[in-house]
């Protein structure tokens, strides 16, 4: 039998999304809608035992006018029959405390003739806030039936399920009607009309709320105006807002550290492993040498990953994100941001591809624009594992500055740099774009709450398990890929290494002559001539060959320079030991001097911090600005800033 | 009696939205209950008084003060 197919409508902090977590479980998937990166999410639940509902999780709109991008989905989904996703019953989830704004979706979805169940949210707050609802009178009014759930308290969810199962009994009567002002009928842009057709309905909402609706307002105080009060203080706010951040990123990178370090020496416990008990052979060696450090090379970033995407989801779920919107915004349209543009540039430190999609919430053209173009900038979570291993290789780990840890601080520094790169460009492009557009701002500041532990935990697993998954795929194709050309090359040079090697080097013996052939097998090999092709034009930022390959492969997407050089320096050493290891005891093949000083390192570092190593940030900007012209220009722009600091470091520092 | 806009209200003060200087409000503005008739509060301004904070009918937003400058609104 067919499953009902729901569809999940509602205003944004509503819990809508709690309420999704609750009907599904982690039995949910995350796509996108065709031709279009709006998260498409859908679950499954059981409703009976032979019955069971696909639910969509529809974003969060305030209206089905089509004003955004979001709600566009929303308008093709719910409009037209033959859509894939078209739903057999519509459940709107609305906030118990912000019910006549919340209701306004409501009678516009009536409307379209769907059978609607009208979700009461955080009914558990009744009570406290003193609200007492005529539900028998609403659900007559309203032509639909009602659920008061707690999505909190798990709470209602088995009266919502009833509901939905026997959906067919459902009015499908619009519960507003005016003889020419039914919503679909208009002209998109007929902007009066809207605007008479908005105020007619909130009069009805109001006076369908006065006789249903009280609210004793005496408890209707809240933490609201008392945490406002302190955190968006003039002088209190921002100092909050640094110490949060500043707190974050410390304890982003002690935290993270004890996992990554085991999880680098279990992949290299495995690669020996595998050695050991494998027949030796070429399969055995792709494994050891290619498969495992390649999948070793992603799996180490899922603990810094995942504590990022803790801690945005943490802020955003608190409702203290809009706090600092509204803090920031006038100090970031000097530099032709918005407010809003703080979303993408914290959320950039996760990854740039969702905080340039949360760039669509900017009304105004130019502002959105100028972050789209800035928001790589900010130091995204695939930075962390190079400058991680970098980090740790020109920095000793006891090392302290005012008893602050010294890596630390250097890793702050380097998400100071990449922040205020990016506002420095916005101040630039604000100067030099020549568009005009209005700037329409409005930003919702919603009630603070603690946010669930459900929702946040499944934000975080969701979201680190797409990244791994993606950014995995490409890394494990990769590694694959090099392994082949590090271990095979043109010629005979490979087949003959070792009578070649003892000829030049007759004195060499054990492991010595061994470290020798490895060395030249891998420099006669194919990805050997390929680095060996470009090193001139590294050589002068302090790379070698070896550094070379690693940064090329790695414009697919930057995390892929550690796991390629953890393969490249793997290939025909048979040691076991991890790659910070390797990296540290490597050594310029003329100067015999270590390639990881202090000099290449920054100048890693700072190549790292700016050029544009990521395809798949070059197709959401192309996407998300409607053609090549942007992403190209971003990309020249960054990589060649990449290349001229990354020169001064080097040649300075040297 | 001067008329006044969101813009010209200090923190604290409630109004009642009269109605728009322009014809191109954003519509998301109405949409949030930003309509005739209905009661705004200013609940605070930030830094160089930009943008506001308002409770428009139970509603919290902030907006900035080019647009704060364009609702007419009677003073409570």
């Amino acid at each position: 039998m067919s499953n009902i197919k729901v569809a999940l409508v509602g205003n944004p902090n509503t819990g809508k999304t709690s309420l999704f977590n609750r009907l599904t479980g982690l039995n949910q998937k995350v796509g996108n809608y065709p031709g279009i990166t709006v998260d498409k999410k859908i679950g499954f639940t059981k409703l009976t035992s032979d019955k069971g509902a696909e639910i969509i999780d529809l974003p969060g709109t305030y209206s089905l006018n089509a004003s955004s991008l979001d709600e566009d989905v929303a308008v093709k989904v719910l409009s037209d029959k033959n859509n894939e996703n078209y739903p057999d019953v519509v459940v709107v989830v609305v906030d118990i405390e912000n019910l006549k704004r919340n209701l306004f979706i409501f009678t516009q979805i009536k409307d379209l003739g769907i059978p609607t169940i009208l979700a009461i949210n955080m009914a558990d707050q009744m009570t406290v806030r003193g609200i007492d609802i005529d539900i028998p009178k609403l659900e007559s009014v309203l032509e639909t039936k009602i659920a008061l759930v707690s999505s909190k308290q798990n709470k209602g969810i088995s009266h919502l399920k009833k509901l939905i199962t026997s959906y067919k009994l459902l009015s499908v009567l619009p519960c507003f009607v005016e003889q020419d002002s039914v919503f679909s009928q208009y002209a998109k842009d007929d902007k009066k009309k809207h605007h008479l057709e908005t105020v007619r309905r909130y009069q009805f909402l109001k006076s369908t709320l006065e006789e249903t609706y009280t609210q004793d307002p005496q408890n209707a105080k809240d933490i609201r105006t008392l945490l406002d009060r302190i955190l968006i203080h003039k002088v209190y706010g921002y100092l909050i807002f640094f110490t949060i951040l500043f707190t974050v990123f410390q304890a982003l990178f002690s935290w993270s550290a004890i996992p990554m370090d085991f999880i680098d020496s279990t992949f290299a416990t495995l690669s020996e492993k595998t050695r050991e008990y494998l027949p030796s052979g070429v399969f055995t060696n792709l494994l050891a040498e290619g498969i495992i450090p390649g999948i070793g090379g992603v799996v180490i970033f899922i603990p810094q990953i995942a504590f990022l995407f803790l801690f945005t989801s943490f802020l955003e779920e608190s409702g203290y994100m809009s706090r600092v919107v509204f803090l920031m915004d006038r100090i970031m349209r000097r530099f032709g941001l918005s407010g809003k543009s703080i979303v993408p540039l914290i959320s950039g430190t996760a990854c740039a591809i969702p905080a340039i999609m949360a760039a669509r919430n900017i009304e105004n053209w130019k502002e959105r624009l100028i972050t789209i173009l800035v928001t790589p900038f900010t130091t995204c979570s695939a930075r962390l594992p190079v400058y991680a291993i970098i980090i740790s290789l020109i920095i000793p780990t006891e090392a302290t500055f005012l008893s602050f840890n010294v890596q630390g601080l250097l890793l702050m520094s380097l998400y100071l740099l990449g922040f205020s790169t990016a506002i420095l460009a916005a101040a630039f492009l604000d100067k030099m774009l020549k568009i005009s557009s209005k700037s329409y701002f409005v930003i919702e500041m919603p009630n603070y709450k603690l946010p669930l532990f459900k929702n946040v935990a499944y934000n975080v697993i969701e979201k680190t398990k797409a990244f791994v998954f993606e950014a995995g795929k490409i890394i494990l194709a990769i590694s694959i890929l090099l392994w082949v050309l590090a271990s095979y090359g043109p010629g005979d040079h490979l087949k003959n290494a070792s009578e070649i090697v003892q000829k030049q080097h007759p004195t060499h013996q054990g492991d010595l002559l061994q470290t020798e052939i490895a060395s030249y097998k891998l420099e006669h090999s194919y990805i050997g001539v390929m680095g060996k092709l470009i090193e001139p034009a590294i050589k002068p930022l302090g790379y070698d060959w070896k550094i070379g390959v690693a940064v090329i492969t790695s414009f697919a997407a930057r995390e892929v320079f550690v796991g390629t050089l953890a393969t490249i320096y793997s290939v025909g050493n048979e040691q076991e030991s991890t790659i910070k290891d390797r990296m540290r005891n490597e050594v310029y093949q003329d100067s015999k001097k270590p390639v990881y000083s202090f000099a290449t390192g920054i100048s890693i570092l700072l190549f790292y911090a700016f050029a544009m190593q990521c395809m798949s940030t070059i197709a959401i900007v192309k996407r998300e600005t409607n053609g090549w012209k942007w992403p190209m220009i971003q990309m020249f722009v960054m990589s060649g800033m990449a290349y001229v600091t990354a020169f001064i470091a080097y040649q300075t520092l040297s | 009696m001067k008329a006044n806009t969101i813009a010209d209200l200090q923190r604290g003060e409630r109004a009642i939205i009269k109605s728009f200087m322009e014809i191109d409000v954003p519509l998301k503005l109405i949409e949030m209950g930003c309509i005739e008739g209905n009661y705004v509060e200013v609940l605070q301004r930030a830094p160089m008084q930009d943008p506001i904070y308002l409770n428009i009918s139970g509603t919290y937003l902030a907006i900035r003060l080019e647009i704060a400058s364009k609702v007419l609104v009677e003073k409570l």
